[in-house]
């Protein structure tokens, strides 16, 4: 077979890759637009659900996304940055630190669920909070953490050395040239961890089934120790609990048009970031 | 005041990554500590490769073979599904992908990264499962098969940029130098691109496998739920993940059961945490070898 | 305030001349990098308002021993030293002594212009800003002194708040003479501070670098030794971590005392 027809079929095959990828992500982009945009209403958006779930909204959900997510930043994001301070900035460079590193890299490759069971039984069962919003926040703050730090991680060390001797030559201190020179020059880097790390848990399930998320809540939660409804764990419960398969198939598609629309904003949000970053620095 | 300032970040710093080190430690620590009960009552041979998990029956049995081999079913089976498309991707986007082309694509391919896995157990639910099932002429189509290829469109992205990494790594002096000896495109990227990102191709593959053993809500919604080991990709199959996920809710906190799932995770994490240890290695002396740094 | 008449040289000990005022005394200076003996018992003065320069081939631990000078080697890790240097008479080693002050009183220059990824303004009022100064008008006043100094004002004045990446290497390395000069140190190190310029921005920064010995003390590290005879009072040759000969410029290169720096200067080896 000639040279040409050889690279030629080869280079097909990699065209049909990409091509055959892409129209993955379009076929389900797709199904979940057209079957849940049915069913998103302004109702939808805002109400509670009614009628055994099969009527009403997913209101409940939305909010309790939220709550999940914002107390998972709160908890994860400072002590996530501050720890990538520590490790890069602050720490004796020995091997130690390197095992650390290395070990933190390696735990954010680890199964959602296994922080799932550890939020269980050291949140609910441990501390005592019980399926509740606090439960589910810190372990969901737990999960994102280690990617957290590797992605800040990353983005101070991609911070040139010689910007720090720089600073330091002039006379300036460490934390000076920290906050100063590195932690601007390493922004950008790390809000596109930090909003990425929204998006992972936005979308996460494993980790509030026994944590936090409940299928019915009544009302809105009222406090921090109370279970509360979630996108994501509603979506599941839709399609296995439940007794009107059809009605609650079609919420769900609802519920995942929402989060689907979410994760793509939040993706659009990191992405404008880095864009924006390779601009500057032209 | 300066140096006193000075000192008192550096303690700030200090206790607060210490804090965050101790909670990642005590992941480990309440893994050991919730699993090793189950031990007590079933040898670790016996749990690992018992070929019967029946762990309400009494007496309960607690053998997670069929889970094991679940797992690895469809890990492989995704695999075999992201692999070609994941490092043909790549392969597209480092040798036949234009700058715009690029700048579009990745952004793309990397929300398919995003998408939460719940949609995707439901994606395959409602609408992968019907459409096998039609077509294999099926009792259902919650198997090992559509599990497989679920997980494994979901692990395209990781196989897809991990590899992309690798083979942008590769010098461009090693493709000046085959072009200039006279080899087209094609067998540059063959005999020298390819071979050079080898071990950031092996990378992009360890992950992926982690990434598709790892994933629980989608194998729970799609795998079918039978905890026996599977003949063929048309079974209903349990993979450990499932296991953990749709049981953990019935069982007792403190009841072998209950430990007997700790024990499953403490497995599955020491599995996942080897793979990207075993991956992180291989990808140092991939750098060591083309003379980057680290 | 030491003056000194001319005193005979065994190999590594110090020279000075008359009429002379000492700024940096280096004594008895070792450094390791973990077991690697890279400077070897060097007994060095550097004479204030004079330009001194240090040559000798690649590797010889010229850098290094600049590095001494502001402590910014201790920012490497698994590094020993044992000497002393003095600064106006004050032991700066001295683990009572902030490096933080010394950096402020020693300015550097490096190799590559590290300009930071912020505007020009704030690259040199950076300077300013970590000492506490707050004040707009002062701080803009000393941003167009320091400019006009580094000989980069005309250039730049009408682009202030432009990213200072955007500038030429030589206008960046300008930019950074001005920014080591707005703190107003005492002392000026450049390191090898042409070696990625070309020649006319190397000419340029030559004259400036002449034009600051008025009001400080300067001490260059170049591998261009056409660079040390154009510019510099005072040379000093160091080969594989010793210093060999030191001097005034004139009579290191036309009658070297030893013969290694005679090899190097007419170019038999680096």
């Amino acid at each position: 077979m000639s040279k040409q027809l050889t690279q030629r079929i080869g280079f097909t095959l990699f065209s049909l890759s990409i091509f055959i990828t892409l129209l993955f992500l379009f076929i389900i982009i797709y199904f979940i637009t057209i079957r849940g945009i049915k069913v998103i209403s302004w109702e939808f958006l805002t109400q509670p659900p009614r009628q055994a779930m099969t009527e009403g909204g997913v209101a409940p959900a939305i909010i309790g996304t939220l709550y999940l997510t914002l107390g998972a930043v709160i908890f994860s994001f400072p002590l996530g940055i501050a720890c990538a301070i520590y490790l890069n900035e602050y720490s004796p460079k020995n091997y130690i630190v390197n095992i650390i590193r290395l070990s933190v890299n390696n735990l954010a490759g680890v199964p959602s669920v296994v922080f799932g069971l550890f939020g269980l039984a050291v949140f609910v069962k441990y501390f005592g909070f019980g399926v509740s919003i606090l439960s589910g926040s810190l372990t969901l703050g737990i999960l994102v953490l280690p990617v957290i730090i590797s992605a800040s991680q990353e983005a101070l060390l991609a911070v040139p050395q010689v910007l720090r001797e720089a600073s330091l030559a002039l006379g300036a201190t460490k934390w000076q040239t920290i906050r100063r020179i590195v932690l601007p020059s390493a922004l950008p880097g790390i809000l596109t961890g930090l909003i990425l790390s929204i998006g992972r848990v936005a979308g996460e399930t494993a980790p509030i089934l026994f944590t936090a998320a409940v299928f019915y809540l009544k009302g809105y939660p009222k406090s921090i120790f109370s279970e509360v409804m979630a996108l994501p764990y509603h979506i599941y419960a839709l399609m296995t609990e439940g007794i009107h398969p059809d009605k609650q198939t079609a919420i769900a598609y609802g519920c995942c048009l929402i989060l689907l629309f979410l994760v793509l904003l939040i993706s659009l949000t990191a992405v404008i970031i880095r864009q924006r970053q390779r601009r500057f620095y032209g | 005041m300066l140096r006193f300032k000075e000192n008192l970040y550096r303690w700030i710093f200090t206790i607060i990554a210490f804090a965050s080190l101790v909670f990642l430690l005590g992941i480990v620590i309440v893994l050991f500590k919730e699993a090793l009960p189950i031990f007590k009552k079933v040898k670790v041979l016996e749990f690992i490769f018992g070929k019967y998990w029946y762990p309400t029956y009494q007496p309960p049995e607690f053998g997670i073979f069929p889970l094991i081999m679940a797992s690895l079913w469809v890990s492989i089976g995704a695999m075999l599904v992201c692999i070609p498309l994941g490092v043909g991707s790549a392969l597209y986007l480092n040798e036949l992908a234009s700058p715009r082309q690029k700048a579009i694509l990745k952004p793309l391919i990397e929300i398919l990264a995003s998408i939460p896995s719940v949609v995707y157990g439901f994606f395959g639910m409602v609408v992968l499962a019907p459409f096998l099932q039609n077509l294999f002429n099926l009792p259902t189509g919650l198997c090992a098969l559509t599990a497989s290829i679920t997980l494994g469109i979901m692990a395209i992205p990781t196989v897809c940029s991990i590899a992309e990494d690798a083979l942008s790594y590769v010098p461009n002096s090693f493709r000046e130098a085959s072009f200039a000896l006279g080899a087209n495109r094609w067998e540059t990227l063959i005999k020298v691109v390819i071979p050079s990102a080898g071990s950031g191709i092996s990378t992009a593959v360890i992950l992926g496998m982690s990434r598709a053993i790892g994933e629980t809500m989608t194998v729970l919604m799609v795998a079918g739920g039978a905890a026996v080991i599977p003949k063929s990709f048309f079974d209903p199959v349990r993979p450990m993940t499932s296991a953990i996920a749709a049981e953990m809710g019935e069982t007792s906190i403190g009841s072998d059961h209950f430990h007997a799932l700790f024990a499953i995770a403490l497995i599955l994490f020491l599995i996942t945490f080897l793979f990207n240890i075993i991956a992180e290695f291989i990808s140092r002396r991939y750098r060591l070898k083309l003379g980057l740094n680290i | 305030m030491d003056k000194k008449t001319i005193i005979t040289k065994e190999k590594s000990e110090y020279v000075c001349c008359s009429e002379d005022i000492i700024k940096i005394k280096a004594q008895d200076i070792n450094f390791f990098y973990g077991k690697l003996h890279v400077l070897k018992n060097i007994n060095l003065d550097i004479l204030a308002n004079k330009i001194t320069a240090i040559i000798g081939p690649s590797g010889c631990g010229k850098t290094t021993f600049i590095r001494l000078l502001n402590r910014m080697h201790e920012l490497i890790p698994n590094v020993t030293l044992t000497g002393k240097i003095y600064l106006d008479g004050q032991d700066i080693l001295s683990s009572c002594v902030d490096p933080v002050e010394i950096r402020r009183r020693i300015g550097m220059v490096f190799q590559k212009p590290n300009p930071f990824p912020k505007s020009i303004f704030k690259n040199i009022s950076y300077g300013l800003e970590i000492n506490g100064i707050k004040n707009k008008e002062f701080i803009e006043e000393r941003v167009i002194e320091s400019l006009k100094k580094a000989a980069l004002w005309e250039e730049v004045k009408d682009r202030l708040y432009d990213s200072a990446l955007k500038l030429s290497g030589g206008q960046q390395q300008r930019l950074c003479i001005a920014r080591a000069l707005v703190v107003k140190p005492e002392v000026l190190l450049f390191d090898e501070p042409c070696a990625s310029l070309d020649p006319i921005s190397t000419r340029k920064i030559e004259e400036l670098i002449l034009e600051l010995k008025k009001d400080y003390t300067i001490v260059i590290v170049t591998h261009n030794m056409q660079q040390a005879a154009r510019v510099s009072d005072y040379t000093g040759f160091f080969l594989m971590g010793e210093l060999i000969e030191f001097d005034k410029t004139k009579k290191i290169f036309e009658a070297p005392t030893d013969p290694r720096t005679e090899d190097y200067i007419t170019g038999k080896f680096g």
